[in-house]
Parts: C-alpha cells; sequence; structure tokens
C-alpha cells in the first residue's frame, strides 16, 4: 500500500514573500502582515489559491508581502477589480485590503456595492484616520478638529463610521480587530474567512508618523479594560479588569447602558448576551464610543445569506444546463434567414 | 392633390433602389414598424440599409418635434451601401413628423400622412400655424393625406380592443400599405404578430386587420389610380443570409473571439445610451460562457472586467464616451500590468452628454492618445453592423496574443443599424487558443515572447506560480517593483516596442475601391465606409480617378499604410468629427491629407462626399 506523503506544513513564514517592506518602522501594518501570515499557517491556506487585492496607500502595499497571489491596483478600486476576479473564478479566496482614504473616501462607491451585493470575499479596512502615503492629510475617518497639512485649523467635517456604514450597506458580516492585538486578530481573520459572502473587517492600525497614539484612548495597555469590549456569539457583555461591568439596555429607553454588577442590584442575568445575527444589537454596539460606553472589538455581526458570486454561477449553470453545449452556428442561423442561390 | 385625378389601375413600374422613411412620435411604433419593413425586404431578397434615428426622452410630450422618432430604410435590386440619402416616401404619422422630415425628401417625393393626427392641437404642437396638408405648402409632392387612424379603428372594430389600443394599430395599416406600394408579402410580420402576441390573440388579430386593410387600401380602393413599384431581387452573393443590428454583430463576434481564444468571457458595463444593449444582449448568452455583470459604475465596470482578466477569463467591458473617460484609469492600469482587456465604445455625439442618441466618431484621439504617461494600446475601428463582428473578434485576438487592452470603436449609427449578413460557419474561422503559463522553472511575471514581446498570462490557482503584480513600475528581469531609472526608460520602450509590433502581426492595407497609385485616395475609418463607398464608386462611374481605403487597425497602422498614402497626389480624410483620424495620418507619415468633416449627429450623405471630391478634382 502506498502512503502518500503528506506535504510539509507550511508555517506563518512561508507565508511571507521575498520582498522588502517598506512601510514605515514601528507602523500597525506589520503587525497585521504578520496577524495574517499566522492566520494563512494556522488554515494551511493553499498560497495558489488565495489572492491579495488592494488599491492605493499605505495598507494596500498589503500583497506585494504575501507569498500568495497579488494584485496592487488603483486608487478606490480593489472593490471592484476582486468583484471582477471572483465572478471569473469562484474558487479563489479573495482578500481585499485598503485603508480609510481608499476604502470610503475613493472608494466609497465600490465599497458599498461590494457589500451590499455580497460577493463572497474579505474585505480588511485598516483604518488610521489619516492619509498616510500623501504625507498626512486628515480621512474621511478623522475626527473633528483633526489638524493636518490640509486643515491646518482643524477638519470641521464630521466623520464616517466604516462599521455603521458596512452595516448600512447591508454586509452580512462586521467586524473590529486592533494591529496590536496578536493573539485576536488571527481569531477574526479565521472568522471572516470562513463566513461565506461578504467580511467586512475594520482593523483600527496605528499610523506612527503621522497619527500616533490615535487609538490610545481604548489601545493603551491602562484603557484596555475599561474602554474594550470583546464581544463573542452567546456569551454576555461583559468587561472591565474583573469583567465587573456590563451592557444593558436601558430600562425605558432604546439604547445601551454600562453597568457595574453588584452595584444597585445589578446581577450577571441584567446583562446582555451576544447575538451576533441581530443587526440592531450589532449596530448599537458599533456605535458605542468610550468613555461612556467601550470599543467593541470582535465578530460584531454575522449572518450568512446568498452570495452575488453564487447566484451569477448558478444561472450561467442553469443556462448551460438548458440546452446540450450550444453552437454559435445554431444561434445565428435562428430567426428569419433567406438564402440566395 | 397632384395627379390624383388620374384613375386607370397602373402598371408597377420597375425602381432600382428606394428610400423610405417612418416617422411619429416614440409611442407610434416607428422603429417596429421599420424593423417589421426591413425582415421582409431582406426576405424578398433585396439588398439594404437602415437607419433608426431616436429621440434622446424616452416618452417626449406627443406629438412635439423633439419627441419624432424615425427609421429609414434603403433597398434596392442593386448593392445598397448607406441609409440612403433623402427619403423618396416619408410616412408621417403626425405633424410634428412632418415638420421635422419634410426638409429631407424631394420635391416629387411622396408623403403619406395620416389625417386624423393633424388636428388644430397637433399643429400648434408642431408649430404650424395652418394645416401644411390643406395649405399649399406640400405643393410638388405625391401627397396621400389618409385618415389612418379612422380607418384603423375602422378595421379593427371587430376585436374589441380599447380605443387607445385600437390606434395603436394604425402603424400596421400604414406598413400595409407600404406592403402594397412596393409589392411585399406580408407573411412574415403576420407570423411576427401572432407570435409577439401569443397570450392576447385579438391583438395579434387586430394588428394583422389593420396591415390588410392598409394593404386593400392601396390595392382596391381609392388609390387605385396611384403608382405601384416593384423592386427585384439584388444580385448578392449566394449564401444564406440575416439582418445583423452593429450590437448583434459585436456580441456575437465577441462570443466567437473568446471561444477562439478557449476562454470564457466576463462582460462588465454600465447602463449608458448607445452601448447598454451590448450588455442586455450578452446576459443572454450566458450557455457561452458569458458572466454579465452589471457594476455600480463605469469604473468599477472596467475593474471588474480587469480582474476578470487577472483572475483568467477575457473581461470585456463596453461604453460611449463619458463612461470610456471614466475607465481611463483602469486601462493605464491594464496597460501597466499587461492584462488582455476588450474595451468597445459605441460613440456618440459629445462632448460630456452632447447628443445620446445621434452618432458621431470623435474619440479617435480619446482612444489612440487619452492617457495619462506613455500608454500605448491597440485600437480597431467597425465599419458597419456586420463588420462589428470581425472587428470584436480581431480585438480579442490583439488582446490575448499581445497582452494588451484593445479598445474597438463602433458608433451609434452602425449600433442600431441593420443590414443583410452572409452568415459565416464559425467553425471554419481561426482559432487562437490562450496558452496559460504552468512551468515554473525560471517563471517570473514579466517574462516575455520573443516575437510578440507579450508577458506570460499565469492566472492566480496556479500552483507554484505565486506572484505580485500591480500598477508600480516593474524589474523588467523580475517583475518585483523597481523605481529604477534604466528600468523605467526599458519597460516604457517595451511596451511602446509590443504594441508598435503588433503591425507586424495584421494584414497589409488594401485598397477598397480602385488602385493604389493615382490622383486621389478617400481614407476613413468607422461608418463612414457606406457612404464613402458608394460615393467613390459614383465618381469612377463618371470616369474620375478616385480610390477608397478604409482602415480597421487604427492603432497601430498597417506597416504598408504611410507608403500607400504617399501614392496618392490627394488624400481626402472625411469623418464625424474635426479631422481626428487626419491628424494622426499626417503624425505618422507626414502625408497632408485634407478633411471633409461633418459633426451634425447625421450620417455622412452619399452627395456630402461626392460633393467634396468633386472640389478636388478641380
Ligand atoms: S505613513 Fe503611517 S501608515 Fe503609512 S507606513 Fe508610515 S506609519 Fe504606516
Amino acid at each position: 500500500m502506498n502512503v502518500a506523503t503528506p506535504p510539509a506544513k507550511l508555517q506563518a513564514k512561508d507565508y511571507a514573500s521575498d520582498q522588502e517592506v517598506r512601510w514605515c518602522p514601528g507602523c500597525g501594518d506589520y503587525a497585521i502582515v504578520r496577524a495574517m501570515q499566522v492566520t494563512m499557517a494556522e488554515l494551511q491556506a493553499d498560497p495558489s489559491k488565495t489572492v491579495f487585492i488592494s488599491g492605493i496607500g499605505c495598507a494596500a502595499r498589503f500583497p506585494y508581502y504575501m507569498a500568495t497571489y497579488g494584485f496592487h491596483t488603483i486608487h478606490g478600486r480593489a472593490a471592484a477589480i476582486a468583484t471582477g476576479a471572483k465572478i471569473a473564478n469562484p474558487e479563489l479566496d479573495i482578500w481585499v485590503v485598503g485603508g480609510d482614504g481608499d476604502s470610503l473616501s475613493i472608494g466609497g462607491n465600490h465599497l458599498l456595492h461590494v457589500l451590499r451585493r455580497n460577493v463572497n470575499l474579505q474585505y480588511l479596512l485598516f483604518n488610521n484616520e489619516i492619509y498616510g502615503l500623501t504625507k498626512g492629510q486628515y480621512s474621511p475617518t478623522s475626527r473633528v478638529g483633526t489638524k493636518s497639512p490640509s486643515t491646518p485649523v482643524g477638519s470641521v467635517d464630521n466623520p464616517v463610521s466604516p462599521t455603521l456604514f458596512a452595516l448600512g450597506c447591508g454586509a452580512r458580516f462586521v467586524a473590529r480587530g486592533v494591529d496590536t492585538n496578536q493573539k485576536h486578530l488571527p481569531e477574526v481573520f479565521k472568522r471572516a474567512r470562513s463566513h461565506i459572502g461578504a467580511s467586512f473587517v475594520e482593523i483600527f492600525q496605528n499610523c506612527i508618523v503621522y497619527n500616533d497614539g490615535v487609538y490610545d484612548y481604548f489601545t493603551e495597555k491602562d484603557a484596555v479594560a475599561d474602554n474594550q469590549i470583546m464581544v463573542e456569539h452567546g456569551k454576555p457583555l461583559l468587561y472591565g479588569k474583573d469583567k465587573q461591568k456590563g451592557l444593558r439596555v436601558k430600562p425605558g429607553h432604546f439604547e445601551i447602558e454600562s453597568v457595574t454588577i453588584g452595584e444597585n442590584g445589578i446581577t450577571e442575568a441584567d446583562v446582555l448576551v451576544h447575538d451576533e445575527t441581530n443587526k440592531m444589537l450589532a449596530t448599537m454596539l458599533c456605535a458605542m464610543q468610550p468613555p461612556a460606553l467601550p470599543m467593541a472589538i470582535g465578530v460584531i455581526y454575522c449572518n450568512p445569506g446568498p452570495t452575488y458570486d453564487e447566484g451569477l454561477a448558478a444561472q450561467v449553470t442553469e443556462a448551460k444546463r438548458a440546452g446540450a453545449k450550444p453552437s454559435l452556428n445554431e444561434l445565428l442561423r435562428k430567426g428569419p434567414t433567406w438564402t440566395i442561390e | 392633390m397632384e395627379g390624383s385625378t388620374a384613375v386607370d389601375k397602373r402598371q408597377r413600374e420597375e425602381v432600382e433602389d428606394v428610400v423610405v422613411r417612418f416617422a411619429g412620435d416614440s409611442g407610434d411604433g416607428v422603429q417596429i414598424t421599420g424593423g417589421q419593413f426591413t425582415l421582409t425586404t431582406a426576405l424578398a431578397g433585396n439588398d439594404l440599409a437602415t437607419f433608426p434615428d431616436f429621440p434622446a426622452e424616452i416618452r417626449a410630450p406627443t406629438g412635439t418635434t423633439f419627441g419624432v422618432s424615425s427609421f429609414q430604410i434603403h433597398f434596392g435590386s442593386r448593392e445598397i451601401r448607406t441609409a440612403g440619402d433623402q427619403p423618396d416616401v416619408l410616412v408621417a404619422f403626425n405633424p410634428a413628423a412632418l415638420k421635422v422630415h419634410l426638409k429631407d425628401v424631394p420635391k416629387g417625393g411622396m408623403i403619406i400622412a395620416d389625417t386624423g393626427a393633424f388636428t388644430d392641437r397637433n399643429l400648434k404642437k408642431a408649430g404650424f400655424t395652418t394645416n401644411p396638408i390643406e395649405d399649399n405648402s406640400l405643393e410638388g409632392y405625391r401627397v396621400l393625406a389618409i385618415d389612418i387612424t379612422k380607418n384603423t379603428l375602422e378595421a379593427v372594430k371587430q376585436f374589441g380592443l380599447s380605443q387607445k389600443e385600437a390606434v395603436r394599430c394604425k402603424n400596421m395599416w400604414a406598413l400595409g400599405l407600404v406592403y402594397w406600394l412596393y409589392d411585399r408579402d406580408r407573411k412574415q410580420t403576420g407570423d411576427w404578430l401572432t407570435g409577439r402576441y401569443g397570450k392576447r390573440p385579438e391583438i395579434a388579430n387586430s394588428n394583422i386587420a389593420a396591415m390588410n386593410a392598409g394593404h386593400a387600401y392601396g390595392e382596391t380602393t381609392e388609390l387605385s389610380g396611384e403608382q405601384s413599384y416593384r423592386v427585384q431581387p439584388a444580385k448578392i452573393k449566394s449564401g444564406l443570409y440575416r439582418t445583423v443590428t452593429g450590437i448583434e454583430g459585436l456580441a456575437y463576434g465577441l462570443v466567437q473571439g473568446t471561444q477562439a481564444a478557449d476562454l470564457p468571457m466576463t462582460f462588465a458595463g454600465y447602463p449608458i445610451t448607445p452601448a447598454s444593449a451590448l450588455l442586455h444582449t450578452l446576459s443572454r448568452l450566458k450557455a457561452f460562457d458569458v458572466v454579465t455583470f452589471q457594476a455600480e459604475d463605469e469604473i468599477a465596470a472596467c475593474g471588474a472586467a480587469l480582474g476578470a482578466s487577472y483572475a483568467g477569463n477575457l473581461g470585456v467591458t463596453a461604453s460611449s464616451g463619458p463612461g470610456i473617460a471614466l475607465k481611463m484609469e483602469a486601462i493605464g492600469l491594464a496597460i501597466g500590468v499587461e492584462l488582455p482587456l476588450v474595451i468597445v465604445n459605441v460613440q456618440r455625439a459629445g462632448p460630456s452628454t452632447g447628443m445620446p442618441t445621434k452618432t458621431e466618431q470623435s474619440d479617435l484621439y480619446q482612444s489612440v492618445y487619452g492617457r495619462n504617461a506613455d500608454a500605448p494600446l491597440a485600437v480597431v475601428a467597425a465599419r458597419s453592423p456586420s463588420d462589428c463582428f470581425y472587428t470584436a473578434i480581431e480585438a480579442v485576438r490583439i488582446a490575448t496574443t499581445f497582452m494588451t487592452p484593445v479598445i474597438l470603436l463602433a458608433d451609434g449609427y452602425m449600433a442600431n443599424a441593420s443590414e443583410p449578413w452572409e452568415i459565416p460557419d464559425v467553425d471554419t474561422l481561426p482559432k487562437f487558443p490562450v496558452k496559460f503559463h504552468t512551468e515554473k522553472e525560471g517563471f517570473h511575471p514579466f517574462l516575455r515572447d520573443d516575437k510578440t514581446l507579450a508577458r506570460v498570462w499565469a492566472k492566480p490557482g496556479t500552483p507554484d506560480l505565486q506572484h505580485r503584480i500591480g500598477g508600480i513600475e516593474k524589474n523588467y528581469n523580475s517583475g518585483d517593483i523597481s523605481y529604477e531609472a534604466d528600468n523605467h526608460q526599458k519597460m516604457t520602450d517595451v511596451r511602446k516596442n509590443k504594441i508598435d509590433g503588433i503591425a507586424n502581426f495584421i494584414p497589409e492595407q488594401e485598397v477598397e475601391i480602385g488602385q493604389a497609385g493615382g490622383e486621389i485616395a478617400v481614407v476613413g475609418w468607422g461608418s463612414t465606409f457606406g457612404p464613402i463607398s458608394r460615393a467613390v464608386t459614383n465618381m469612377r462611374a463618371q470616369g474620375k480617378d478616385v480610390s477608397q481605403i478604409h482602415l480597421r487597425h487604427i492603432w497601430p497602422m498597417p506597416k504598408n499604410l504611410g507608403a500607400l498614402l504617399k501614392s496618392y497626389k490627394k488624400v481626402i480624410v472625411p469623418e464625424m468629427n474635426t479631422g481626428q483620424l487626419i491628424t494622426v495620418l499626417r503624425d505618422r507619415y507626414m502625408v497632408d491629407c485634407i478633411g471633409l468633416n461633418k459633426v451634425s449627429g447625421q450620417p455622412f450623405k452619399i452627395t456630402e462626399i461626392e460633393d467634396g471630391i468633386r472640389k478636388q478634382l478641380g
């Protein structure tokens, strides 16, 4: 009996390309690419079937550093190009990578439609609230008052929330991760990949050069416990150093409030249990902002539905099934024809 | 009314060719009437060409001049090359149609007018102060003023349609009358009506009754004194024929091209007039390994097509000028990463929105020059509805052989027009199957073929060939990103040489009519083919030394073109733009060409080209 030698198990480093990484030293992107390589190894993903497609920006350099297929395209259009690739070959496992400007400014329309259509791919939005590659202008996610080369006395326009945008577009998988959380990020990536349909992941990414520390208020060591909540399906929404804080619906109001177990007669039974299939809950979780409420991290919404690529492929299969192998000669001769002698 | 006193039943007069124009409100069924007349005429063995002309508004207010839709057909017992300069017969379903089209009808021409629609209200809407049928303004024309509306209502009474539905049958009444006028068989239209209204036989029967009544009206009653005609079948090359529109030609050609390349097609489009019809047509051809995708915008359509090519299908996108402008950045990426892509431009009058339903050929600069940086690609142009088929195949061949985007230029005129087409046996057409790269040894994504300079096509999913490509300049020897000066020079050169080198793989330019060398060459591209060809034939019949050259390959141009052009004393270039091909020809070959330009949204008339040639003959 022949025993096939199993192919050597791929390590995280096997998913790293031979290209020299060109991000600024200390950039959050390093952590994300590392987490992705770990994810790939854990999944034993087939590098020849994995494709990273990106637009333009610091984040968009990502595909160059993965030892998979990669396509670094044009500003804002990665979602559209990825949609075409997925339609052409649904077997490919496609990851789109974009920054906040790429995804929500110039490419906002395409992000809207890739999520609405529910194309089966993963969309990773590296949010650093700034334009890095063009040297620090404020972005569509920058908070009001952001001082930048183009807004020297502070920006005046309201930022967009990537996750609320995604939910509004009809995304059926919405998650959040933090660049530095190397244990958690691969878990989020794995969930995103196993979700069938468009999976949207916002990653809080620190731009050490132009927007350093912009997320410190919930990612700093001392801030994490009280300002982040790790949401998990079926588990109570608890946070705080000793998990003594929880989220509940404020009695008599349609809003979420933070409570402390043991205070004012609050018990764990009062605390909401996370239901990732509940879009209303997901919307409220995405809207939470420290310090009043913690930043929700993890899989906030996951509610699979029919995908665009499957629907389209089914129509082609159906059309092919209807007749025998189609003949163009026959098609051209269908309908009125006449013969000239 | 001139000649109306004659009462003898006359013999049919033989005529060589005839131009009929139907005109009325968008809702009058003018296009359907024209389509049926076309098919019947084709089945009668005539050669023909058509020109459907629509208003831009979908349902313009009824009775207005800007809501007039028309359909012209030119048919004959000789070879027909254009839809005709002037109508011999104008069927005007309302005063507005008469107002818009009367100026094109020569004196002596026939005008069939539905007096039932010449109400005070409609006359006023069309801008008439008095009824042109009753005052003397139609003197010199043969006017058949008939209350078609009333006659139609009478004919369909027995079928119990609503007043509105009954009036709708009047186009078939008029068609029946024109069928009588030219001795056409009504069976084809009868069958078509039965099929079309299968679920509502009373509508089919009403329309057939209206058509028969119109025919009978001509044959037996009031018109028995009118001259009727016969047009003998044309001497056309023997074979099996059908009619084809430019859109059909493009769709079938793209299918044939992708089959010859052995690739599935991914077609991505965004609704735009007049290119959308290609999306509609291809979306019904899924069985031919065609996936169609209606994208969120023009940029996404081009992006998705490019993404599909990246994944190993042939990506195709289509639009008209403004949409092509939006696609241009993605086309630049396709040039940079050297992936095949076919971009169909169904040109229309511009700039900006311009006149979306009117034709023009003014996107040649955009195609050849319209990108940032040194970004060459191939450009081909179709000349007629049936030529769309062959040009589409050529576009696919160049795109896949040379790993390059190809712009295929058509225009609104040929897209909607139809002509008889000798149906090819596609099994005998050349094949050019794509060979994807699979060899790991020595692989990098920018390995090139020595002869074509095309890079290898290694598609995602191929084991062991993982690689990254992108818009950043690539190292010539590895495909890795490179900002090195010499390398950029080398890559820019190779991209240019690759496109220039396509000239070695396309046929030499032939002379369409006439010979190399001589007095005058008339050089054209696109849908001006018909009028130029007829004008040149006419001039030669008059003993003038005039030849016709018509380009399919706009970029790169055939290798012999420069020498060929220089062999004539004068070169005339008629174009439906202000002189774009002429710029390219002067730039390439230093030949001083003479422009003949028209930008009215209407195709050239034969006489306009003849006049232009005559002026140069001195
Ligand atoms: S500019 Fe900011 S986001 Fe860009 S590489 Fe540098 S640190 Fe990272």
